[in-house]
């Protein structure tokens, strides 16, 4: 298996899903058998290959970045084909892989209008390729060309497959197409962040010269360099300022966040899935690969700022989702929250902080996809999401009134199930963050995360309420719903088993991450 | 007023040297107990529907297995002691910090999965006539199986994020279970009232798990224990917060002052739900953690257990009154409860660990009881009030026996259960120097006494006011009731100061032996003046409501003026709470956050929009259109390139507003960098 660990078996992972796009690309439309097929085929082949790949990791060095390779790429500014998986990227490069497959089965009966099966699997399967990519990327250069990737397609799967409903601009009297509104905002919202992210690569790659012979785009490198005090004074504190504009809008942090709501809730399903279980990994990502090792002492600096905001993103997260009748869109504002818990671990800059983030981000990448699977299909049922027309759920369709009420306690971080680690470790760390930061600060913004998972609960529970509980309305009287069907099912049952897998078992992705994570810490912040 | 710190001493003097540990295979195998439930709960799940009783028999099938082995182990504690921690399972490490799965028998937790498991097996088997016809039956007893298996979790945890999973999986049944019947609201509210009730005191315990964990280096309650009373001196202001955590979070789980508005609204569920989550698995949990973690407490200095001891007395009495009031008898039931928790906890307080740990184990046995008459009284009138009750002990015999004989357990009569757990309860208020406390205790006696006559009255003499034609209830519910009638009496007969004493050699098996103060004899004159409070309040009970009377007003003559309406509004609190937090959250305060959201962070960002869209225009038509200025032809050229792009989208002003957008973002991000 040479060829699989020296570079080959990752750059599959990688580029098999392109590959699949490009074929599916050379079929005819008409042809929606082998459009299946083949990108059934290609994504459950690149799962297959990162299980693969999880089983023949040694995690014992779960620190250092395996199956990779470094080739030459741009000779002229020396950015290389660098790629490479260590604890903390596994645990995401699987869950990546799979949830691209849950979404695939889903889609085969669920083509949102316009139909066109032949762009929405080119489109997912581009999507799979960037966010593989990104997080294998060892290159700031590749990096970035990955996190871009990922941006078109979901911009055409929003602006094309989504909500077709008239929106008005809250306070403009304009009036737009709900999914062209969230399609251009979710573009231009993350394309500046990443104008700033790319900047912040630029200049790192022109200081880097200062210290090295040949100026490098090179990751563990720059980390190299960083962790031995390169970086600092005034322009790291710039550079951690551009990093943090694009990651903390891809997250996204509060105030970045408004672009979420939006896009969430004009995404077709699949969109939605992918949005919330990938692409919002992908700003947290950036944080702990590349802000926190190469710029260790302004991520210090930084740190209260980021708990601040992120217990900020939770509490109004969670007060904002009390405030919605749309069943999607309060969904997409949990998603604030939940990733407030995850930056809230980050800030700690402890261990316990950074595996939070890590297993809050898997956890949150299976049940919040879970919950947006769930939400479509029962909107494309009722034709509504309007949770004051819904109502008595558990009456219509038990199995999936049922498996919608698992997901939401999974969601409000359950104990036993996947949501709980990600809470209650970020809270841990914030109890306890890195020695030197402010610990008052810090504990504050533990106890107000913890008010957080009450709110969490409140609208989890209230929107259960309204949704699963009662008796139905009146006007669902004499219509036929559909409970779940086999697609569906096939889609949601791996979710429902890894969220209890990794409830009872974290071991899952802490195993891998936690060495990796302590080598991180130790690295940067010398203990 | 004793002082607990020579823990070397107390450990020789109390400690009962363990016969039974490691290489037992009763013990290594313990852990069965825990993991037999979740089992049952999965075959219900999946296969319940297809049985002959909908799954009722998976359930009490696994209770039946829970008890015997949880006898077994009981045994083993009885006859020679059991002190044993099953080698945990590892299943993930968090930084130093590792997770474990494992379990703990030993005095204490052995009692409890005698309680739970035999009290749940008792009560399924009740559910099994109960519940017969159901709506939801095969759910109703999974969630029911998920309850008690949560709760031996809890029992089970040798380590504090293990308890933690327990405690929060034994909040989410009751939630199930109280919110059984959804189709009323008002039912599903109060199953979720029980959730946000408990969530906010976890807070406590969560937080109070971080404050040990740290200093010690990890969550074993062992490891924790262990360096408290090793050294006390270096860790006591840790030791002192982690434990008025720990207490906040058993405040709400054991439903103590101001955290109770959440069991009396539980009574929502099914009644065999409240006969177990009264007597086993739910409200006991709190008193357990406080016992569980007693050496922190005992290490405490007098005035921080003062907290304990205070909650329990407020508890103890302003849940009392409120008994006196309530028309459902379920409700009467519930105060009851609280009440009686309220003993629990101030004995714990006042350092009396035997004595709270016993009025828990005669009060699951009464207090199941009543809840299973109330019941069938239930189940046969079809109505939760007493008003519609009366004269029930001639068609309900065994039921009407049966209750009365936990009537008088609870009410402290001698022979019976209650009247040995609640005069130890109240000789260690009197041996500790709590005076004060001891005489909220006989006040409270009585008023227990007087609730309880006066349901006994209400209930099953004078004439019946209800409709249809009262039954007693099938052999299902009645034996059961009958077991637990038995035990009712003879359950307090383990603990008789000078006589014999087991409960407390019992119970005191543990690692971290507690030392605590054991009465020789009993303290007489508390013993006098607690039993004549309790007879005392027969008697008013008997005065005021044995003459049969048709109305509530006509019944109640002796309202109070000022206290009456104050405990008929329940001292306001549900009020307080609703009006107070609940509603500003969910209603103004929610909406002003979306508000902000739609018109402050997205009117910036769609503002930019339509400011640069409005310059862009100004700049194509003044300048580009004249063809004077190259550089901005490119500023134009954008515009033009983001409308080609939307141009896929197939509408027309698209095109404008995303040049519009692309300029009005990149003003924004400058914004963000100038004014940083």
């Amino acid at each position: 298996m040479g060829w699989f660990d020296n570079g080959w078996g990752l750059s599959l992972i990688v580029f098999l899903p392109m590959v699949g796009a490009l074929a599916v690309l050379f079929t005819p439309k008409a042809n929606e058998a082998a459009i299946k097929a083949l990108s059934l085929g290609f994504t459950v082949v690149t799962l297959g290959l990162a299980t693969l790949m999880a089983f023949r990791f040694d995690f014992g060095a779960s620190e250092v970045f395996q199956f990779g390779t470094s080739l030459t790429w741009i000779e002229s500014i020396n950015s290389g084909y660098h790629i490479g998986v260590d604890g903390i990227s596994l645990p995401l490069l699987v869950l990546s892989a799979f949830v691209t497959v849950l979404a695939v089965i889903y889609s085969f009966n669920h083509w949102p209008e316009p139909h066109n099966p032949k762009g929405f699997m080119a489109l997912t399967l581009v999507l799979a390729t960037g966010m593989n990519g990104t997080f294998v990327a060892l290159d700031l250069v590749l990096f970035f060309v990955f996190f871009e990737l990922v941006l078109l397609p979901m911009y055409f799967m929003i602006g094309i497959w989504g909500d077709k409903a008239i929106m008005k601009i809250p306070g403009f009297n304009r009036e737009v197409e709900t999914r062209l509104y969230a399609a251009i905002k979710f573009f231009l919202f993350t394309l500046f962040g990443s104008a700033f992210m790319l900047l912040g690569f630029l200049a790192l790659y022109f200081k880097s010269g200062e210290f090295v012979a040949e100026r490098t785009f090179d990751i563990p490198l720059l980390i190299h360099l960083g962790s031995n005090g390169a970086f600092t004074g005034t322009f790291a504190f710039l550079v951690f300022g551009a990093l943090f504009l694009g990651f903390a809008v891809k997250v996204p942090m509060w105030p970045f966040h408004t672009w979420l709501p939006d896009a969430h809730t004009a995404a077709p399903t699949v969109g939605s899935v992918l949005l919330a279980a990938i692409l919002l990994k992908l700003g947290a990502y950036g944080f702990i690969r590349i802000s926190l090792p190469i710029l260790p002492d302004m991520a210090k600096d930084w740190a209260p700022a980021i708990a601040i905001l992120a217990v900020i993103g939770i509490i109004y997260g969670s007060l904002a989702c009390l405030a919605q009748t749309d069943m999607k869109r309060l969904i997409a504002f949990s998603s604030v929250g939940h990733m407030g818990f995850v930056m809230l671990g980050i800030a700690s800059m402890t261990s316990v902080g950074i595996n939070a983030a890590i297993i809050g981000m898997v956890a949150h990448g299976v049940i919040t996809g879970l919950l947006f699977f769930v939400a479509g299909s029962m909107s494309h049922r009722y034709h509504t999401r309007d949770m004051g027309r819904l109502g008595g759920n558990m009456k219509v369709m038990p199995i999936m009134g049922g498996i919608l009420g698992f997901t939401a306690m999974a969601s409000l971080g359950l104990p036993g199930l996947a949501g709980f680690w990600g809470e209650f470790m970020a809270l841990f760390g914030a109890y306890s963050p890195l020695a030197g930061l402010n610990t008052t600060l810090f504990r504050t913004a533990m106890v107000l995360g913890a008010i957080g998972t009450v709110l969490t609960a409140g609208y989890m529970l209230w929107m259960l309420q309204k949704v699963n509980l009662g008796e139905p309305s009146a006007e669902w009287e004499g219509q036929h719903f559909h409970d779940v069907d086999a697609y569906e099912l096939t889609a949601w049952v791996p979710l429902v088993v890894a969220i209890v897998a990794i409830g009872v078992f974290p071991r899952l992705v802490l195993g891998a991450t936690n060495d990796a994570v302590v080598s991180l810490v130790t690295k940067a912040f010398g203990g | 007023m004793i002082k607990l710190t020579n823990f070397a001493i107390a450990a020789t003097e109390t400690g009962r040297a363990a016969q039974y540990g490691e290489g037992n295979p009763f013990l290594e195998w313990a852990w069965l107990i825990v993991i037999v439930p979740f089992l049952a709960f999965l075959a219900i799940v999946f296969f319940g529907k297809r049985l002959p009783r909908r799954g009722g028999e998976i359930a009490v099938g696994a209770m039946a297995f829970v008890a015997v082995y949880a006898a077994v182990l009981f045994i083993m504690n009885v006859t020679g002691g059991v002190e044993f921690v099953g080698d945990p399972v590892e299943v993930g490490k968090i930084g130093t910090f590792a997770i474990e799965w494992g379990w703990v028998v030993d005095g204490l937790s052995s009692m409890m999965y005698l309680v739970v498991g035999l009290l749940a097996f008792l009560i399924f088997t009740y559910a099994l006539g109960y519940m017969e016809g159901d709506v939801r039956v095969t759910w109703f007893f999974a969630a029911f199986t998920l309850f008690a298996g949560s709760m031996l979790l809890l029992v089970s945890a040798p380590n504090l994020i293990q308890l933690i999973v327990g405690w929060e999986g034994v909040g989410l049944s009751s939630y199930l279970l109280i919110g059984h019947y959804w189709e009323d609201k008002e039912n599903s509210s109060a199953g979720m009232k029980a959730f946000y009730v408990n969530k906010v005191a976890d807070i406590g315990l969560i937080i109070g798990a971080f404050v040990l964990a740290i200093p010690v280096g990890s969550f074993r309650i062992s490891d924790i224990l262990t360096a408290v009373v090793d050294n006390p001196e270096a860790i006591e202001t840790v030791a002192m917060v982690g434990a008025v955590l720990l207490f906040i979070g058993a405040m709400g789980k054991s439903a103590q002052f101001p955290f109770h508005v959440w069991l009396p609204d539980a009574m929502a569920g099914p009644t065999p739900v409240s006969a177990l989550m009264h007597a086993a698995t739910m409200v006991t949990a709190g008193v357990y953690l406080v016992a569980r973690m007693f050496p922190l407490y005992a290490e405490m200095a007098a005035d921080a257990r003062g907290l304990v001891i205070t909650i329990g007395a407020i508890t103890l009495i302003i849940a009392g009154l409120l008994a006196v009031v309530q028309d459902d008898i379920k409700k009467v039931l519930a105060y009851s409860t609280v009440s009686q928790l309220g003993y629990m906890v101030a004995a714990l307080g006042a350092g009396a660990y035997t004595a709270g740990l016993f009025h828990l184990w005669t009060h699951a046995f009464f207090k199941g009881l009543l809840f299973l008459g109330a019941g069938s009284v239930i189940h046969s009138v079809h109505s939760n009030n007493m008003s519609d009750m009366g004269g029930l002990r001639k068609p309900m015999p065994v039921t009407f026996s049966t209750f009365v004989a936990g009537t008088l357990a609870l009410a402290g009569i001698f022979p019976l259960a209650g009247f040995f757990s609640k005069d130890e309860v109240l000789a260690a208020f009197n041996h500790e120097g709590y005076t004060a406390v001891l005489v909220i205790g006989i006040i409270g006696a009585f008023i227990t006494a007087f609730y309880m006559a006066r349901t006994v009255f209400l209930t099953f003499y004078g004439t019946y006011k209800g409709h249809g034609h009262p039954h007693e209830s099938p052999k299902v519910m009645t034996v059961p009731m009958m077991i637990l009638a038995g035990l009712a009496v003879v359950g307090g007969w383990v603990n008789i100061p000078g006589l014999y004493t087991g409960f407390t050699e019992w119970v005191g098996t543990r690692a971290h032996p507690i030392a605590e103060h054991h009465a020789e004899s009993f303290d007489w004159p508390v013993l006098a003046i607690g039993l004549t409070a309790a007879l005392l309040g027969i008697v008013a009970g008997y005065l005021l409501y044995f003459k049969d009377k048709q109305t509530q007003l006509e019944r109640d003559t002796f309202r109070i003026p000022l206290l009456w309406p104050l405990l008929e509004h329940k001292y306001y609190l549900d009020d307080l709470y609703l009006g107070g937090i609940v509603n500003p959250i969910k209603g103004p305060i929610a909406r002003f956050v979306n508000w902000t959201n739609s018109y402050i962070f997205d009117g910036i960002v769609n503002g930019a929009g339509f400011l640069a869209r409005a310059v862009a225009g100004v700049v194509y038509g003044v300048f580009d259109q004249r063809g004077i200025d190259l550089a901005l032809n490119g500023l134009a050229f954008t515009t033009d390139g983001a409308g080609g792009k939307t141009r896929l989208l197939q509408t027309g002003k698209v095109q404008q507003y995303a040049g519009a957008t692309v300029i009005g973002a990149a003003l924004l991000v400058i914004g963000f960098v100038i004014f940083r």
